[in-house]
């Protein structure tokens, strides 16, 4: 019965843990938004963090569309060739890159990429007390440190998410066209005809967005809320990759589900 | 890292990013073609097959305008399809809608044959003409009875 009893304690401790830390980051979100106008009036500041989310993530954003698209473009003439049409190849590859494998894969690269990097600076920043240092010095942290950081990440990921769908569909290209030799007029003008501006090529950047929004909020909410030792911080660097990829794939579910109903 | 190389790498990388969003808009998606006004005319069909909203509308093969909705008539169980044509094309007022499908296993759309009306439709006109999709089970049906219809004439 006792065993019993420390079994509910235990559900009941992790249930209001959970529900604690749900409520701390919605404020925290909220604190982040609040001291964004004067994280803006310094806007080096920003910039900054958009080079070392954005600009340092170029390379393995670019070089991985590359090969997904080339992927997608091999898997793609494979699969429709047996049914005659492999001039279709430049719609699968561009709609597929453009509704989810862009947004999300990029999502997920920027997270472990540019996401664990931001929980560790700013989890370091804790554990040595330089954010207890800037509040003695009447700076306050979240305009400094984190607001800068939350908005180069917002920023950065549309951007990296459509240079990866661009060069994604410069892979399935190559492949599709310049390798294999599906026809090149076919490839683009099929493409065109069945690529929506509003339907997809918007809809693509809205979850780029909102996914840049998450798994920015993630790690600068884990870096800022971890335990300041090193074995803490290194707990917050795993759980911003895990949970960022988890809310990722589950946010994509709800926005598909949203979007792209087939109508 | 100085402070004006970091702009001008930020720099390169925003105007990269934007590149790459006005590249997936021009040439992959149609970005000119779904903007400008349109006008919307109404037809009812007796059967749509599997007509969706947003297939194309064509005339002469040249996508024309957009299915704007789907709805069906209580009253004459037919149902009813708005078209959302391009503003830029006028079409005679007894101008006919088909329900056609682009290759054997393509999308269905709405093909347009032009008639000879001196006036043009108009925001909010009904096609008269019509021509319902043709539905693989009723053909095939349709052929089989008129093959069990023939065989005894052959017989004798």
């Amino acid at each position: 019965m006792n065993a019993f009893g420390e079994l509910l304690r235990k559900i009941g401790a992790l249930t209001i843990d959970g529900i604690w830390r749900l409520g701390f980051a919605s404020r925290f979100f909220v604190a982040v938004l609040r001291y964004s106008g004067q994280s803006f009036r310094r806007l080096p500041l920003t910039i900054r963090e958009i080079y070392f989310s954005g600009v340092l993530s170029l390379l393995i954003i670019l070089v991985s569309g590359l090969f997904v698209g080339m992927v997608l473009g091999l898997q793609g003439y494979d699969i429709l060739q047996r049914f005659g049409s492999s001039d279709a190849l430049g719609i699968m590859v561009a709609l597929s890159l453009l509704r989810e494998l862009g947004p999300v894969v990029a999502g997920l690269l920027f997270a472990s990429r540019a996401g664990s990097a931001v929980t560790a600076e700013i989890g370091l920043m804790k554990t040595t007390e330089q954010l207890q240092a800037m509040d003695m010095m009447a700076v306050n942290p979240v305009a400094r440190v984190v607001a800068p950081r939350f908005w180069g990440g917002v920023i950065s990921m549309p951007l990296l998410a459509a240079m990866f769908s661009a060069m994604g569909i410069f892979g399935g290209w190559l492949i599709g066209v310049v390798a294999i030799g599906v026809d090149d007029g076919a490839f683009w003008s099929q493409m065109s005809a069945s690529v929506d501006f509003r339907y997809d090529v918007v809809n693509g950047v809205v979850k780029s967005f909102v996914f840049g929004v998450a798994v920015s909020l993630i790690a600068v909410f884990e870096g800022y809320d971890c335990q300041p030792t090193a074995e803490g911080v290194s707990r917050a660097i795993t759980r911003t990759v895990v949970s960022s990829a988890l809310v990722i794939l589950a946010l994509d579910f709800v926005l598909t589900s949203f979007m792209f109903r087939g109508l | 890292m100085s402070r004006t190389t970091l702009d001008l790498w930020v720099g390169i990388f925003v105007a990269a990013g934007f590149a790459a969003l006005v590249f997936l808009a021009v040439k992959v998606g149609s970005y000119s073609g779904s903007s400008g006004p349109t006008y919307a005319v109404s037809a009812e069909f007796d059967n749509i097959g599997g007509l969706k909203v947003r297939a194309p509308v064509k005339s002469a093969g040249v996508v024309v305008g957009r299915v704007g909705g789907i709805g069906f008539d209580e009253k004459t169980f037919r149902a009813v399809v708005r078209l959302d044509l391009d503003g830029q094309f006028e079409f005679p007022a007894d101008t006919s809608a088909s329900i056609l499908t682009s290759g054997l296993l393509g999308e269905q759309y709405i093909g347009l044959d032009a008639g000879g009306d001196e006036t043009n439709l108009k925001d909010g006109d009904k096609l008269q003409i019509t021509q319902s999709a043709v539905v693989l089970e009723k053909l095939i049906g349709q052929f089989l009875f008129n093959k069990a219809a023939e065989t005894p004439a052959t017989a004798k």
